[in-house]
């Protein structure tokens, strides 16, 4: 039996919602000064106070154990409370109750090319990241072959990563990151970024640090696809509580059912850098009823909503519909034109292709000239299913993804 | 399965002791903050065409200034020092000092987006500045030895008398270290509740310059109310510097022992408060 590397025993978080503190350093100290020496005084703000100090309830009570060599995913919708476990998994903040303990050294992936300097060249800063999350110099000495040659920058890498494209930036960091050697590896979405080439180079990495080298990963994604493919088994969080718990396929296939049960609409937090911002999706079907679940043929409709802040011209609004295998199905993109300030609603409606039955994510995105300037993996699904209607289809299994019947005329040649 | 009851290598619990720093994991992280003191040096001044002359540029223009804004026009006095080494000797010590303080008072602030992905033990930012405020201080060090060995040597001037307690120096470096240091992570620990303190520090250090003789001779201040300088440990080490390099200045132990003592209490309770609010900062920025 192998043994237990994490013991995660009733972790609980919550924040104040609300004003912490005046955030003023005098009107905080009368205040102190008051309840704590004036007696009598119950403290302005106490005796009538509007809205009494609420807790936000990020996690409760969330109990768990994890074994050496395993692979555990960890799913659940946006502020489930997977990034907070996250967090206090590895100690960037403390929980609020409970308490942790973990055998080995941990180290964390939270996003890939933490603290990397623009003005340092790719070298240095394959030293100064390893650094970061937890490397001895020595260490990184060794192996620094090994990550110039898995980056695939090796031209470069005595540039100013300020140079670098995206796409190298991402490959140099993920190459730092993957000659960790800790015993315990927490990773957080990270496979979001970057072209499906390196996603697939970074999976085939992780499944080897998991499987050869007896590892352990804990590993957060969007992506059910590779959850399922990468976990042996997965904890859905709903609401900062462990919903379900066990082999991952099941899991997932949970999450996923239960998700289009219940939600067809989405908001989405508003990105003030660029002009303008996503702001809601909404699945409906052909007469503006909300709900996700279509037969397949059925025609549906996504709203998309989204905020323009400065006017803004050429913006193109885009979706994507996605499988659960991660493989890209299908591109809309309105025609691009310009937007003055406001809020606007975008409508896609589809009654021309057919997909094949099963559950579809949607990916969105805002772009002007062709640049994607916001781009969302949304927990949005879509799913069909067979139905009897459509006579035409043949059914079989491992059907392509796009069912549309075509007139095919079949003439002898001779 | 008594077994389980083996040692945990770590333990993440809700609540700290007050004393519980972990220095062991310090010490294992030592190649970050060395890296982190090579980052600072070398990033300030890439993409500059003069490049680390800058470190020498800046003691040499702001003495200039001091010479002709002080000396010439305002006609304070030096303490019968030459002009130059004597604003170069306040210049270098307080730069150091400021800029320790400064840095590390910035701390939480600038590197809140890292602290908020990767965990190692926050000390090491403030330590790492410290030490590269340190590096950049020896520069300029060496151009005030330059120029007070010329004054040295230089037979027309016998101001200049060197005596024992420069054997003291290390001490004046230590406590400047860690008055800057321990100043800078209060104010850092401080600032991520309360943003007032930001707008503070900038003119407070400026006026705290003024209340430590480094434009004016300690001398030139009436007896009675020297005590009050020295209340400010800067102000005793910038005096016990002087005095160990050129004899002019003001030196006596028991004023040393104090700034001493006093920068010892206020590192030890910055760091605790330092290491309180480093353990939850990330929910309050």
């Amino acid at each position: 039996m192998s043994r237990t590397v994490i013991q995660i025993e009733g972790i609980s978080k919550f924040y104040k919602t609300g004003k912490t503190s005046t955030g003023n350093l005098s009107r905080d100290l009368a205040e102190w000064w008051k309840s704590s020496f004036q007696k009598g005084y119950s403290g302005q703000n106490k005796t009538i106070q509007p809205n009494p100090p609420k807790y936000f309830k990020a996690l409760q009570d969330i109990s768990m154990e994890v074994k050496q060599g395993e692979v555990l995913g960890i799913i659940g919708g946006n502020g489930a409370g997977k990034s907070t476990l996250l967090k206090i998994l590895s100690r960037i903040t403390k929980p609020t109750n409970g308490r942790i303990r973990i055998k080995g050294r941990i180290a964390s992936l939270l996003e890939v090319g933490t603290g990397f300097h623009p003005d340092l060249t790719g070298r240095e800063n394959i030293f100064l990241n390893g650094a970061i999350l937890g490397m001895r110099k020595d260490e990184i000495r060794s192996k620094l072959d090994e990550i110039i040659t898995f980056s695939a920058v090796e031209r470069f890498i005595d540039t100013p990563v300020k140079r670098y494209s995206s796409g190298m930036y991402v490959r140099l960091a993920f190459a730092v990151a993957a000659h960790l050697e800790p015993e315990i590896l927490i990773i957080d979405e990270v496979l979001a970024v970057g072209d499906l080439e390196f996603q697939k180079k970074c999976l085939g990495k992780m499944k080897e640090v998991s499987h050869n080298q007896g590892r352990t990963v804990i590993f957060v994604s969007h992506s059910m696809a590779s959850v399922k493919a990468l976990c042996s088994r997965a904890i859905l969080l709903q609401n900062g509580r462990v919903h379900l718990e066990g082999n991952s396929a099941q899991v997932v296939d949970s999450y996923l059912n239960n998700l289009m049960l219940r939600q067809n609409k989405f908001y989405f937090k508003i990105d003030n850098i660029h002009a303008a911002s996503l702001l809601s999706l909404k699945i409906e079907d052909a007469k503006s009823r909300p709900t996700c679940n279509f037969l397949v043929a059925e025609p549906w409709q996504m709203k998309v909503g989204f905020k323009v802040m400065h006017p803004v011209s050429n913006l193109t609004i885009s979706i994507g519909i996605v499988t659960t295998e991660n493989i890209p199905v299908r591109t809309i993109s309105s025609n691009p034109a310009h937007f003055d300030h406001g809020n606007f609603e975008a409508v896609f409606f589809e009654d021309e292709i057919m997909y094949a039955a099963g559950t579809y994510h949607v990916v969105l995105s805002l772009s002007q000239n062709g640049h994607i300037f916001q781009y969302i993996d949304t927990d949005a699904c879509i799913s069909f299913e067979d139905s009897l209607v459509s006579k035409s289809v043949i059914k079989i299994k491992n059907t392509g993804l796009i069912l549309n019947p075509m007139n095919v005329p079949i003439h002898r040649i001779s | 399965m008594n077994d389980e009851q083996e040692k945990w290598d770590m333990e993440i619990i809700s609540t700290t002791g007050l004393f519980e720093i972990n220095w062991r994991e310090l010490w294992q992280y030592r190649d970050l903050v060395l890296l982190f003191v090579r980052r600072d040096l070398t990033a300030t001044y890439k993409q500059t065409i003069l490049g680390p002359l800058w470190f020498f540029i800046q003691p040499i223009l702001t003495t200039t200034m001091y010479i002709i804004v002080f000396g010439k026009i305002a006609n304070l006095s030096t303490g019968g020092l030459p002009k130059i080494l004597f604003y170069l000797a306040g210049i270098t010590i307080w730069n150091y000092f400021q800029e320790s303080l400064i840095k590390t008072s910035e701390t939480f602030i600038t590197n809140q987006n890292l602290f908020g992905k990767v965990y190692f033990p926050r000390l090491a930012v403030p330590i790492s500045l410290v030490i590269s405020g340190l590096i950049k201080f020896f520069i300029q060090f060496a151009l005030f030895l330059l120029v007070w060995l010329y004054f040295l040597f230089d037979d027309d001037n016998v101001s200049t008398h060197p005596n024992n307690t420069l054997f003291l120096f290390p001490v004046y470096i230590l406590v400047m270290s860690g008055l800057g240091f321990s100043y800078g992570i209060l104010i850092s620990s401080l600032t991520t509740k309360y943003r007032d303190l930001r707008f503070l520090i900038q003119f407070g250090i400026q006026l705290l310059m003024y209340a430590t003789p480094v434009v004016y001779p300690l001398q030139i201040v009436s007896e009675k109310y020297q005590w009050l300088l020295f209340l400010n440990p800067v102000a005793i080490i910038i005096e016990a510097f002087k005095y160990g390099f050129t004899g002019h200045g003001y030196f006596s132990c028991s004023v040393l022992g104090y700034s001493v003592v006093f920068t010892m209490l206020n590192l030890f309770f910055s760091i605790l408060i330092f290491n309180r609010v480093e353990k939850t900062f990330v929910d309050t920025v």
